[in-house]
């Protein structure tokens, strides 16, 4: 242990992304589907920011920024659907947004 | 050497718990709040990997912003303030192995594809820097190398923000 892994960071970025599935497919709130979102792309920051280092590259790095600019917008528009949803039925409880079910 | 290793578990264990608490956590405001916690930790490996613009922006564009959206999206669902027992499918065994699933899967293959190898420290680090910093470097190449990607992301931005507008406004 005197020397940092790639591994570190790639095996920490894989399990924020599987805690971040599980919240996607677990939860039933819509707005913490949403966070569960967030934590997913935070995962994907952290392996392009590995990548950029391990091949001094400043590209991961920038790439990161757009994926930051790219949730920021995702949540802007995800919460008005959210509110939307809500003001019609008065619930954000994902089990009742079944219309499209066969 | 060990110092950066310290700083890294810390900052892992911190993630790891507190994003399970997020998917796990009974109370949405709690999970709102531990989500800060995985973002800030977050921000402290960028800093480890030498990336320190992306760790400021994480901190003033996540924390700042998205946790504040969060918190307000969560008042105007009037989500109940305090324990609910509905906020998990009763199925959630099925998304479990779904994740343990997937996450044997990538470290299987990390670990075959990438084994032993060496992230270069911060302080050798092979990237460019100007004065010790690689912020100038990130500026330099958003406004040269990658200007046309960086314009579309202003255009999606004003895009989100009327589309959300138009969404979200009352008539």
């Amino acid at each position: 242990m005197d020397d940092l892994l790639l591994n570190q960071f790639l095996l920490l970025g894989a399990a924020l992304f599987c805690i971040g599935v599980y919240g996607v497919i677990a939860r039933r709130n819509a707005v913490l589907v949403l966070m569960s979102i967030e934590l997913i792309l935070n995962s994907v920051n952290i392996n392009l920011i590995a990548f950029g280092a391990i091949h001094g590259s400043i590209t991961g790095a920038v790439f990161a920024l757009f994926v930051i600019a790219v949730a920021a917008a995702e949540v802007g528009v995800g919460l008005a659907l959210v509110l939307l949803i809500y003001r019609n039925r008065k619930s954000v409880d994902l089990n009742d947004v079944a219309e499209m079910k066969g | 050497m060990v110092a950066q290793n310290l700083f890294f578990y810390a900052f892992a264990a911190v993630i790891l718990f507190s994003a399970l608490r997020v998917v796990t956590s009974q109370n949405v405001v709690h999970a709102a709040l531990y989500l800060v916690a995985v973002l800030a930790s977050v921000g402290a490996i960028y800093v480890v990997l030498a990336a320190e613009f992306v760790a400021a922006t994480q901190v003033l564009v996540y924390i700042g912003a998205i946790i504040v959206l969060f918190l307000f999206g969560i008042m105007l669902t009037r989500a109940k303030i305090g324990r609910d027992q509905d906020l998990t499918h009763d199925s959630w065994i099925g998304a479990a192995f779904t994740g343990l699933l997937l996450f044997g899967v990538m470290a299987y293959s990390l670990i075959d594809a990438f084994g032993w190898t060496r992230t270069p420290l911060p302080a050798d680090t092979r990237i460019a820097t100007i004065n010790g910093s690689n912020t100038a470097t990130v500026s330099d190449s958003i406004f040269s190398q990658y200007l046309v990607p960086f314009e579309a992301v202003s255009v999606l931005l004003l895009s989100a923000l009327v589309g959300a507008i138009v969404l979200a406004r009352k008539d």
